[in-house]
């Protein structure tokens, strides 16, 4: 890649990861992500949920209906009671550990900020998310910023260690950065009809995804989303490693990727030769459940980019497996798709 | 902009003889998840005459529909589910003791020394435990399972009921003051709620009333539901607790969820849905403008019909509003009147208001 | 005759079929329907689908049986020194593996190879302190398949699936032992239920499903009554067979009937017509009480659309999602003969008087 094509990927990435957005609030990052695309789609619209939908092309002869979906929602938190003093409790939004959540920094969508502070423990001891509290600034109830229903998210400037990419939201707006890259690519001869579904509230319970895949109603469906690795110190023992290339789902804790699916995208991986790696994931979970699960079946996988410290304001990829990655995806929308046998 | 258009002035719900008759009918009744039919047939009575259709679904929903009139009505499905947490049996042990099983979420303590009903007729029973002189100090510091407890309807018992039967906590509804205190609160007051709105139905909208089934087991009569009624709007009406009780060392309550007198309870979240904010603002906004005193309940775990409703078919814009109960899924919970009645008002105001601009909203 | 049971049921023990890769299986089951079926066909997920017109006037209602095919095992996560890392498929209770003989289905090489292999485990010296005597996690089980590092390499790739070996043996007292008669045991009653239809007249469509999925959260269940659509579905699992290990109120006896699921997943009207069908050709059956939750495809197809009326019937079985599951050959023909005579006798308005009352 020339240089010049790495800053622009570097700025969708900065803007992307650190456009807030934790679920159920994904209007700026809907807005953030839909005006990159302008001019890439056929027709771009909004569902009753919130989910982006953009779809590229039409159904050619041999061709099929596609759907990709990269979920922008990220965790937050939300207030559950603002005391005398202006102290605001609060109920993660999503997957939130409390060991993350100490010192850090959050932004709510009103644009108050804020820290997160906890009650005194015995040493050593974790504290419970309902012992700790975000500090607004605010001396009581009544000046403080925040609300009960209040929504934030942390906040963290994006980081360019070179090869590595650090940002708190890399989960998932690595994949919307992937899918909206990929759709630059999606080439006039691609017989297919690709819905690239920027999805919400995966989060909770891949809400979005599960009405976007009704509306769409694709035959075949990947979802592209980050997947833990096993290459720290006395880390979970898994398969994918940072930089070893994209990764093809076999399965997760949500679902059994289709072995179709799973053919398809290695053969595709093969073809370009590009690397790439087996994912066996025995927690977690990705939109490619949702897509499987919808109307009277969906054969469908994901494609993963392995990164550390998920669920943390630290996430890290590796800048090649992202470009590959995005070179895989182009790839399996731009050619005619043949799953094979069932 | 649609002009907005105003509540109509005879809709003034009370609680008065006739209807704490209907609302002790819907409460004292037994309707654990998967046999609700005695709640179905107290609402069908009610309804009758009054509806533009009903039918009961393959799961045993009950769906009225309530037509508006004039133009571009939106279709507004409210759903209030009808069951409640009980128990079944599953064996006969003779002589009236019956084996039994929870349905629902009930935690175990709650059910010793508690007097019960079972079937449809009502037959009344008991669960007794070992009398406390015949216990060691080791046993009472153990919870008793429910596998250990048993259903006593007396010598003779065996002749009026079975195994597979339902049972219920035993608690008829009285007034205390200015609170109810009832069994099964949650739902039948959504229940009462939801008879009310269709009588008194707005004619702005289409009026899709879902009184659903097995809310208890998993919110599965409103996954059905809607995808029947296939609406524009979803809203769950439920009773959601108050945990507005002392904390047992005096630290201040920051987890007290709802408080009885606070009003009606507005969701922003619960563990199964993220309230559309559009809709959200609307009760908010209407609740101000009526001068309807409300509350947001605590963003916390648990969760209504919307979970379900929200996720159907390319989705569902929903939210929840409850009347706050204390003591939910035992014996005998609490209510206020006042809050029971505002969650009415703030519900019929809101529906009278609501137009498809509701819906155009972009954030 | 077409179909014979003991053999039928046996092929189908035999072969692998895990939640998601269920070909195998699949296949022998496709070659016993097809001669007792109108037509065969496929869901978008590979459950297969076997319609038997009825006589009735179009458009008939159609009744649907489920039945699912597909079997628990493992799944590699890690190649390590030649041996290989596992996790589960559907739910194993890791004490029974230690020393299991399986079959790891290899498929890095130029062609998919079976491999034989042993579950085992690893001397205590290599373990934990801890893990020394009590129950070993499935984190420390290795599986060994005899193949030198460099092999397994070339062979074995992450995410290949492992199934057991164990063959099905004919027991005392006309039972039968193996792997995944969890769910393959119902699948045989439905076969039997369509080699009865094949040769009766009946008034409703059949459509027999054998689905994909159940193991891991009753896929198949909630997609293929969205396809199918049938007015009423009749559902077929295990359930907890009284022997060791199952003596409480809520087992039963092998060989002694059909548990009929009593509870909030089923319709009551159709229980109350399964009883009665039993009642009449002289099937014992049990109430099976399942107050909330039977934990099967009944729960998917109960919910689906705008919701199905079910009915849940069970085949008692000892030592679940073991390598040794037991079931009695005599419940299997009753589960069998119980549909049969359910589905002839269907009047065309049947669903008039499927009311909740």
């Amino acid at each position: 890649m020339t240089e010049k094509k790495q800053d622009t990927l570097l700025q969708l990435i900065k803007k992307l990861v650190e456009t807030p957005g934790p679920s159920g609030q994904e209007q700026k990052i809907r807005a953030a992500v839909r005006e990159e695309i302008k001019g890439y789609a056929d027709e771009i619209r909004t569902d009753a949920l919130g989910n982006l939908i953009a779809r590229v092309g039409s159904k050619k002869e041999g061709g099929m209906r596609v759907m990709v979906s990269a979920h922008i929602d990220e965790i937050g938190l939300m207030v559950t009671h603002v005391d005398d003093n202006g102290f605001a409790r609060f109920l993660a939004v999503g997957g939130v550990s409390p060991f993350t959540c100490m010192g850090n920094r959050v932004i709510f969508m009103n644009g108050a900020r804020g820290v997160i502070g906890m009650e005194r423990l015995e040493p050593g001891k974790v504290p419970t998310l309902d012992q700790m509290y975000i500090d607004t600034g605010a001396t009581s109830a009544k000046d403080s910023p925040v609300q009960v229903g209040d929504v934030c998210g942390f906040e963290r400037p994006f980081m360019d260690l070179g090869k590595r990419l650090v940002a708190k939201s890399m989960d998932d707006r690595i994949a919307a950065v992937i899918a909206i890259e990929a759709m630059k690519q999606i080439k006039k001869t691609s017989p297919n009809e690709i819905y690239f579904v920027f999805s919400v509230q995966e989060e909770v319970g891949l809400r979005g995804a599960t009405t976007a895949a009704y509306g769409v109603n694709p035959e075949v469906g990947i979802a592209v989303d980050v997947t833990g690795v096993g290459d720290t110190p006395k880390g979970f023992k898994l398969n994918v490693k940072l930089g070893n290339g994209p990764a093809v789902k076999v399965r997760d804790n949500s679902f059994i990727a289709d072995p179709r699916v799973v053919k398809w995208m290695v053969n595709e991986a093969e073809a370009q030769g590009l690397p790439y790696q087996m994912e066996v994931l025995t927690f977690g979970g990705t939109d490619g459940r949702a897509i499987q699960m919808t109307r009277e079946g969906v054969p469908a996988g994901c494609l993963s980019i392995g990164s550390r410290y998920i669920h943390s304001p630290s996430e890290m990829v590796d800048r090649d497996d992202v470009e590959n990655s995005i070179k895989l995806l182009a790839g399996l929308l731009n050619n005619k798709i043949e799953l094979g046998e069932l | 902009m649609a002009k907005t258009l105003e509540t109509p002035k005879t809709f003034k719900p009370k609680m008065g003889k006739k209807e704490l008759e209907l609302l002790s009918k819907l409460t004292d009744a037994l309707g654990v998840s998967g046999d609700e039919q005695e709640i179905r047939q107290i609402v069908m009575d009610e309804l009758e005459g009054i509806a533009d259709e009903m039918r009961v679904d393959h799961l045993g929903n009950l769906l009225v529909t309530k037509l508006g009139k004039g133009e571009k009505r939106l279709r507004v499905m409210v759903a209030a589910h009808m069951d409640e947490v009980g128990f079944m049996l599953i064996k006969d042990e003779g002589k009236g003791i019956f084996e039994f099983r929870v349905v629902g979420g009930i935690d175990p303590r709650q059910l010793v020394g508690k007097q019960v009903i079972v079937g449809r007729d009502h037959v009344p029973g008991i669960i007794g435990a070992k009398a406390i002189h015949l216990t060691t100090p080791e046993e009472r510091k153990q919870t008793l399972p429910v596998t250990q407890l048993r259903i006593d309807l007396g010598p003779g018992g065996s002749a009026k009921a079975k195994p597979g039967d339902r049972a219920t906590f035993a608690t008829k509804l009285q007034v205390m003051g200015p609170t109810l205190c009832a069994k099964a609160l949650d739902n039948r007051l959504g229940v009462y709620n939801l008879i009310q709105l269709v009588k008194n139905a707005p004619e702005n909208i289409d009026l899709l009333a879902a009184f659903t089934v097995q809310e208890e087991v998993g919110l599965r009569g409103a996954k059905v539901a809607a995808f029947s009624f296939n609406p524009d709007i979803g809203i769950a009406i439920d009773s959601t607790p108050a945990f507005d009780l002392p904390h047992y060392d005096g630290e201040e309550n920051t987890l007290y969820r709802t408080h009885l007198d606070g009003g009606p309870a507005i969701y922003v979240m619960d563990g199964a849905t993220i309230a559309d904010r559009r809709l959200v603002d609307w009760l908010v906004d209407t609740a101000k403008a009526e001068n309807i005193p409300w509350q947001f309940r605590q963003p916390a775990p648990g969760g209504t019909d919307a979970g379900a409703i929200h996720r159907v078919r390319e989705g569902v814009p929903s939210v929840s509003v409850s009347v706050p109960g204390r003591y939910a899924h035992s014996a005998a919970g609490m209510a206020r009147i006042d809050d029971e009645l505002n969650t009415l008002r703030l519900l019929h105001a809101a529906l009278a208001r609501l137009d498809e601009n509701i819906l155009l909203r972009q954030e | 005759m077409t179909f014979e049971l003991i053999p039928f049921l046996k092929e189908m023990l035999s072969v692998p079929g895990l939640s998601g890769y269920e070909k195998p299986v699949r296949d022998v089951i496709a070659r016993a329907w097809e001669p007792l079926s109108d037509e065969l066909s496929l869901s978008n997920l590979g459950s297969l689908l076997a319609l038997k017109r009825g006589e009735g006037p179009e458009p008939r209602p159609t009744a649907m049986i489920a039945v699912h095919m597909d079997a628990i095992g493992l799944m590699v996560t890690a190649i390590e020194d030649g041996f290989l890392r596992f996790t589960q498929v559907g739910g194993v209770d890791p004490r029974i593996l230690p020393g299991q003989p399986v079959i790891v289905h290899a498929t890095k090489g130029k062609e998919a190879q079976d491999l034989p292999a042993l579950v085992v485990m690893p001397p205590a010296q290599l373990l934990p302190k801890e893990a020394g005597t009590g129950p070993l996690a499935q984190t420390y089980l290795l599986v060994d398949t005899g193949l030198r590092p460099k092999d397994v390499e070339k062979l074995v790739r992450v995410g290949d699936i492992i199934s057991f070996a164990s063959q099905p043996e004919e027991l005392a007292g006309d039972t039968i032992a193996g792997h995944t008669l969890d769910n393959r045991a119902s699948v045989a009653a439905a076969t039997v239920a369509l080699e009865l239809l094949a040769k009766r007249r009946h008034l409703w469509d059949v459509v027999v499903d054998a689905t994909v999925q159940e193991e891991v959260g009753c896929i198949g269940g909630f997609l293929d009554p969205i396809k199918v659509k049938p007015d009423l579905a009749i559902v077929v699992d295990v359930n907890f067979a009284t022997g060791p290990g199952g003596s409480g109120s809520m087992n039963f006896e092998m060989g002694g009937g059909l548990p009929l699921n009593w509870g909030a997943n089923v319709h009551p009207a159709l229980y109350k017509a399964m009883e009665k069908t039993a009642e009449t050709y002289e099937i014992p059956i049990y109430k099976d009480f399942s107050p909330s939750m039977s934990g099967t495809d009944a729960y998917g197809i109960q919910v689906a659309e705008e919701g199905i009326p079910v009915v849940e019937i069970s085949i008692p079985l000892r030592y679940m999602h073991t390598p040794v599951e037991q079931v009695a050959i005599k419940d299997i023909q009753r589960a069998g003969r119980l549909m049969a005579e359910f589905i002839t006798d269907l009047p065309l308005d049947f669903m008039n008087t499927v009311k909740w009352e």
